[in-house]
């Protein structure tokens, strides 16, 4: 992955951009309060396949994007 | 020619080496085993030695999707030291050293350890702090790292620019006096025949494809694997890059990200490099190898993945900044590349021992300084298994520590950010 394509400058070098974590929902099953509090704070879904992640625009835009990812091979899905 | 590492030669001549490399005892595997062991690296093959060795434990298994070392342990940097900024880290990797020094007499194994020092530089009055504390606290835990100015820099590594090519000066350093290299796949093969010869089993290319256990919520019985299931009193989980998906098996949740840490070697070196050369701010370091490469690292992605390709952007960074500081490498020629999967923990400390599920331990979080650790996660994860008692030495290493606030945070100790 050398690249992103932003929606607003077209494709652009990675390092451009500052990866800023990956968004999910906490997980459904978890229904103990300080669970969902620990898993909120400390945990990542770190998943190996799609993750959905924010990323920022830093020498571009100065936009925060959303892009899809398959993190088994590092290869971008979407931005939005 | 120019002898690259007339310590090793003195200790082993080729011929030697050789003949002292174990060789591997392969069983025919069985369906249930008191102790299985995921991951066929350098801590899970360590913890079945140390198991077979420390406590007469022999019915183990360790299970390997691949081959043996075929994940991080051979794809690390192969650098032992003990120069941590937190007194549980500084104990535990210093105990770490000192198994790595006993360990050929142990095993009868060569693994070409060889004491050359580790030299961290600053290039900013911040970094001297950070490795003038570094110092205080090293030799507070009895470890033998002393304060450098650029003048004494200069008379251990005389190749480098103190100016860092007019960018990166060289404001000083600590140097940690007993830092060493070893091979690092030499390591987990001098484990895997120690263990195997004492009767334990490796099984290589039988990916774990599940747990098996006592209803929801209970005990973890076993795992289950392709090629059917095997039966274990205790599962841990010794898996580097794939923990989250593991442990997830089990329903635990893991302040874990798995990044690629991408490094690689030139061509040799006649001059010779005495020391490991490393820069926290600049994230970059360079050893040499026993057959006299210049092996440099590492930086890793940003974003979390399980690509082992080598990144281009991260390759042309950090071999920029290097040839900064060590002006010789700009005309050597890269010969190879490669990346590991690091599992990286939100302190950047290890996690090590219980988590939260019966019949289940995990060691993980090694991203970056797996390698150092080998004997002594795996001496300890032995006793633990052994005994039931988590050792003192890994006692703030488990995963509650996260629940109970008691996270150590270590990130100015990683080689590499």
């Amino acid at each position: 992955m050398h690249t992103l394509d932003c929606p607003r400058c077209g494709r652009r070098p990675l390092d451009e951009f500052t990866f800023g974590g990956e968004r999910r929902p906490t997980a459904d099953w978890l229904t103990d309060p300080d669970e969902r509090d620990f898993d909120d704070v400390w945990v990542f879904e770190n998943p190996a396949g799609v993750a959905t992640e924010r990323w920022f625009h830093a020498a571009g835009c100065r936009r925060w994007l959303t892009v899809r990812r398959d993190t088994s091979v590092d290869r971008v899905l979407e931005v939005r | 020619m120019v002898v690259v590492n007339p310590g090793a030669v003195a200790a082993f001549g080729a011929t030697e080496a050789v003949a002292s490399l174990q060789p591997i005892v392969w069983h025919e595997p069985r369906d249930s085993y008191d102790v299985v062991i995921v991951g066929g690296g350098g801590h899970g093959l360590a913890t079945a030695y140390y198991l077979a060795t420390r406590h007469g434990i022999t019915n183990v298994a360790v299970v390997e999707a691949d081959y043996i070392a075929s994940g991080n342990t051979g794809r690390n940097t192969t650098i032992i030291r003990a120069n941590y900024a937190i007194p549980e880290a500084i104990r535990f990797y210093d105990h770490s050293m000192k198994l790595y020094e006993g360990l050929e007499a142990e095993t009868g194994a060569a693994i070409f350890h060889r004491k050359k020092g580790h030299v961290w530089l600053a290039h900013s009055e911040m970094g001297m702090r950070t490795e003038r504390a570094r110092v205080l606290m090293n030799q507070a835990m009895g470890v033998n790292t002393e304060l450098l100015g650029p003048a004494g820099v200069k008379a251990l590594v005389p190749q480098i620019d103190l100016t860092g090519g007019g960018r990166y000066p060289v404001f000083g350093a600590s140097h940690h006096v007993e830092a060493a290299t070893a091979r690092h796949d030499r390591v987990a093969w001098a484990y895997a025949s120690g263990a195997t010869s004492r009767g334990v089993h490796v099984i290589q290319h039988r990916p774990v494809t599940g747990l098996l256990r006592d209803g929801p919520g209970g005990r973890v019985l076993g795992v289950q694997t392709a090629a059917g299931p095997i039966h274990a009193g205790i599962v841990l989980s010794a898996v580097g890059g794939r923990v989250s998906q593991l442990a997830a098996m089990a329903r635990v949740r893991l302040p874990v990200r798995t990044h690629p840490l991408h490094a690689f070697v030139t061509n040799d070196f006649e001059q010779g490099l005495a020391k490991i050369v490393a820069s926290t701010e600049l994230a970059c370091y360079v050893s040499q190898t026993e057959r006299g490469q210049m092996l440099i690292g590492a930086e890793f992605d940003s974003q979390p993945s399980f690509s082992r390709l080598s990144s281009f952007d991260a390759l042309r960074s950090y071999a920029y900044k290097i040839t900064r500081l060590l002006p010789f490498l700009r005309s050597m020629r890269i010969l190879r590349t490669w990346a590991g999967l690091c599992d990286i923990s939100a302190d950047f400390s290890p996690i090590m021992g219980e988590t939260g599920v019966d019949g289940f331990l995990i060691t993980t979080g090694w991203g970056t300084w797996g390698f150092k650790a080998i004997p002594a996660g795996g001496e300890a994860l032995a006793e633990r298994i052994a005994t039931g008692r988590t050792p003192a030495l890994i006692a703030p290493f488990g995963l509650d520590r996260f629940r109970n606030e008691l996270a150590m945070a270590d990130q100015a100790s990683a080689g590499t950010r």
